[in-house]
């Protein structure tokens, strides 16, 4: 698996920076980002359709069962429905570019003013987890690697392992009936808003961000471990050991910049996944994030709003996969210099 | 889960921990809230002041505050804190005054209404409400540009006029001695004249302080509220809880005093919890199967009773509705209706019944039953048990799951036998001409009867009582006889409280939640 993934950043290596010999990390950087704008615009492509593809639109979504023929067509003359699909999207596209993203069908709010909140609440609760989730899978993953075999290994793979394999609502319900309903410690809702101050962000949100940590943490600590016992088993490392080097050297210096580009790129994986994968975590602590905001959109049909908030989510994501990159060429320079 | 062994030098930290967090500033200095072994008296006399904080499910990241919008009860929990409705229901059931002293038919053929409105109340903006401001109100549900949940309502109306600062007449194309009860609608809120009802102004009993769609709204006491003995507490926060157990959690923790929709199968473990209390409002909602009548084979009277003898009722309701609620009779006049026909037997399930009626519909196939869980909760559940009971009759039923994204506009009103539900409405007028009468927009059983719409018609205007109520039964008869709808079950709200809330009464007809006027009904025991 690990070969697997460092094969593939070569490969995307090579296509972003052919010939070039020891090309400068500033134009890598810089063909990523103009590919990375391409990829976005692809994307806003495939989510147009993919909204035009859901049965019902905006006016019947919107008022559900309470839906009659007249106020339907009122709505989607006022939305201006009856104009043909490729129309409004490059109206769409348009706006888009000049960072505005219109209103939203349903509530007629301004979904960049709507979206800017939820974002940093996203943002925050995913940036908490992963400092809390990052440098845990990466400690337990390198102390697996080196104790091998050991109880200790077993032991932290065991924990993690379960830890995954529980679905996140349940693992959400369990932290709740223990730490919220049991003992009274934390809220069971993390409802935050802006007149809170930080401090009190983290605490209401330490439950949400708990359940998170324990559903990214198996799959970093086993990239990390398996990584590192890849890179341990080779002849280099041999002879560093052969030669007397200690082990502390051996691994920070020499085993671990090789095993990064791995790593980050699972730990970019999770990031993301934090960010755009969390729908079930924020509805069960009621946290108002991206996710729940997106969903309740979709079920309206409220197209802009859908496309906002995929471009969004379709950016960050783009964004720490080229951050990824660029970590694994700085670690690794062997990349800057395809064969 | 772990025993609970209160520990008492934990509860300086977890009290801490629960104040950093902001979320219960006002009542936490008590500090009750956080005991949930300790019962307390409840008190009979209201108690001002306090923080009330709700937990409810079905807020939409889109919802707006105008009324015209509202579809759920997330919104018109909200929204009966900002506005209110010329005329409310009563814990009776029976239409009681808001903004009108008074209110009556000035024709004999109850086709003109004239309201006079209370004096001296105020809008949020300080401006007095006048008789025009409920005419523009009431216009923004017409005309061929409205598209409000409330239109239907407000279809028979021709003309409204402030005939007087402080009087409204409201003409009709045909009487209806029913009409005023259509302004107990969550969508008829009224705002100022000219206003914008996304601002949330109104003549409600809390003002606006901060509304985050999806997420939460803050209100605080109105201190110029027309009504003496209601609004109690300081201020109120409606937290948009979509997960019925995230809900149970708030409401345990201490988090919220007040959470909807209790899952009937949570009740028992619920109610066992000191410190809680359950608010029921009974029979507020009907779960049913309509059948097209316009479509084959549903257009066999014969094959509508086979069917309707061969559902269980009484097993339904112990599956799903773990014995709260009340079973069905195919009617749709609920048993607390004062028209409600008390003499016409409940059906049974019969299997031989339900066999015989099949044989002579001529045993037909093709009986698919269309469900997804948005028609009624549970419903692809009881579909699947209705299916186990009519097989013991013979008559097959092919039980489709369809998707429940898109379920109310590619599914009901289009295949001929579906899963559906309606809140029950005040009066049998409004739930008779909701989805029985000829040319309702929501006739979901294709119910297309010229008699039947003349009976209707008639009851409308007839002001004598005991006619009218002769015309009922003779309606509701026909339909457990012959209609389309197949009703099993009646199903109770269910809300849950801390036991700190007290005057809690439930509103008949008015839907969950004291008819959604909650907030300004209960109060917040020290």
């Amino acid at each position: 698996m690990a070969d697997g993934i460092e094969a593939d950043i070569k490969v995307m290596s090579v296509l972003a920076a052919p010939k070039a010999r020891g090309l400068s990390l500033w134009a890598m950087l810089g063909r990523r980002l103009a590919l990375g704008l391409v990829l976005l615009w692809a994307v806003s492509l495939v989510i147009f359709a993919g909204t035009q593809i859901l049965p019902g639109d905006v006016a019947t979504a919107m008022l559900g069962q309470q839906a009659t023929p007249e106020a339907v067509a009122s709505i989607r003359q006022e939305l201006g429905l009856e104009q043909p699909a490729a129309v409004r999207y490059v109206k769409w596209l348009g706006g888009a570019v000049t960072g505005d993203f219109g209103r939203s069908y349903s509530n007629r709010q301004d979904i960049a003013k709507s979206i800017a909140p939820r974002l940093k609440n996203t943002l925050l609760l995913a940036a908490m987890a992963a400092v809390i989730a990052v440098p845990l899978s990466i400690g337990l993953g390198i102390l697996s690697a080196l104790h091998a075999g050991s109880w200790i290994d077993r032991t932290i793979g065991l924990v993690t392992l379960s830890a995954v394999s529980l679905p996140e609502f349940f693992a959400g319900y369990l932290l709740i009936a223990y730490f919220s309903v049991t003992h009274f410690w934390l809220p069971s809702s993390a409802t935050v808003s802006d007149s809170m101050s930080l401090g009190q962000r983290l605490v209401v949100t330490l439950l949400p961000c708990l359940t998170l940590v324990l559903a990214v943490v198996g799959h970093m600590m086993r990239m990390t471990r398996v990584a590192l016992l890849n890179v341990m088993a080779s002849p280099y490392i041999e002879t560093a050991l052969l030669k007397g080097l200690p082990w502390s050297r051996i691994v920070w210096k020499h085993a671990l910049p090789n095993a990064v580009s791995p790593i980050v790129n699972v730990v970019a994986l999770n990031l993301a996944y934090l960010v755009v994968g969390v729908v079930v975590v924020e509805v069960i602590f009621v946290y108002p994030g991206m996710g729940q905001y997106l969903v309740d959109h979709v079920a309206k049909r409220d197209v802009p709003v859908v496309q906002a908030a995929g471009l969004v989510f379709a950016a960050i994501y783009i964004l720490l996969n080229i951050v990824a990159d660029m970590i694994s060429v700085i670690a690794n320079p062997r990349l800057r210099h395809p064969r | 889960m772990p025993d609970h062994t209160p520990s008492s030098f934990l509860q300086p930290t977890r009290r801490r921990l629960l104040q950093n967090a902001g979320l219960l500033s006002a009542t936490l200095s008590a500090g009750g809230l956080l005991l949930p072994g300790a019962a307390r008296a409840q008190q009979a006399a209201p108690v001002k002041g306090g923080h009330l904080v709700l937990g409810l499910d079905t807020a939409s990241s889109s919802d707006r505050l105008d009324p015209a919008f509202y579809t759920e009860a997330y919104m018109y929990t909200v929204g009966f804190q900002l506005f209110n409705t010329v005329l409310e229901l009563g814990p009776d059931g029976k239409l009681i005054g808001a903004l009108a002293e008074s209110w009556e038919a000035a024709t004999p053929d109850a086709s003109t209404w004239v309201f006079k409105l209370k004096k001296g109340i105020q809008f949020h903006n300080g401006k007095e409400l006048v008789a025009q401001d409920v005419v523009y109100s009431l216009n923004h549900h017409r005309g061929e540009k409205s598209n409000s949940g409330g239109k239907g309502q407000l279809l028979a109306v021709t003309d409204i006029k402030a005939t007087d600062a402080h009087e409204v007449t409201v003409t009709l194309s045909a009487g209806n001695a029913d009409f005023p009860a259509a302004l107990v609608d969550y969508h008829m809120g009224i705002g100022p004249d000219g206003g914008d009802f996304d601002k949330g102004v109104g003549t409600g009993a809390f003002v606006l302080e901060d509304f985050q769609p999806g997420v939460r709204a803050l209100t605080k006491r109105n201190p110029n509220y027309w009504a003496s003995d209601r609004a109690f507490v300081d201020s109120v926060e409606t937290i948009a809880m979509s997960d019925a157990t995230a809900r149970m959690a708030a409401l345990l923790s201490g988090q919220v005093h007040i959470i909807n929709r209790v899952e009937p199968r949570a009740l028992s473990r619920l109610s066992a919890r000191p410190g809680v209390q359950i608010l029921r409002s009974q029979e507020n909602t009907m779960f049913c199967f309509p059948m097209r009548v316009d479509a084959a084979p549903y257009d066999n009277v014969d094959l509508r009773l086979a069917l309707k003898y061969a559902i269980d009722r009484e097993e339904l309701q112990k599956s799903l509705l773990v014995g709260t609620g009340a079973i069905g009779n195919d009617n749709p006049i609920a048993s607390w209706n004062p028209y409600f026909a008390k003499d016409i037997p409940q059906r049974p399930y019969d299997a031989d019944k339900a066999a015989f009626h099949f044989k002579k519909a001529g045993s037909p196939g093709g009986i698919q039953l269309s469900v997804s869980d948005n028609g009624f909760p549970g419903s692809v559940d009881a579909a699947q048990l209705f299916q186990a009971s009519a097989a013991k009759s013979g008559i097959t039923i092919d039980v489709e799951r369809v998707p429940s994204d898109g379920y109310w506009d590619e599914v009901w009103l289009k295949k001929p036998f579906v899963a559906s539900n309606w809140s029950v409405r005040p009066t049998a007028d409004a739930m008779l001409s909701l989805i029985l009468q000829s040319d309702a927009p929501w006739n979901e059983t294709a119910w297309k009867d010229e008699a039947f719409d003349k009976l209707l018609a008639a009851a409308r205007v007839e002001l004598d009582e005991t006619k009218r109520k002769q015309i009922y039964h003779d309606l509701q008869v026909k339909l457990v006889d012959e209609g389309g709808e197949l009703i099993p079950l009646f199903v109770d709200n269910i809300a849950a409280a801390s036991d700190k809330i007290g005057g809690y009464v439930p509103v008949p007809g008015g839907g969950d939640l004291s008819g959604y006027r909650i907030t300004e009904r209960v109060w917040l025991n020290a």
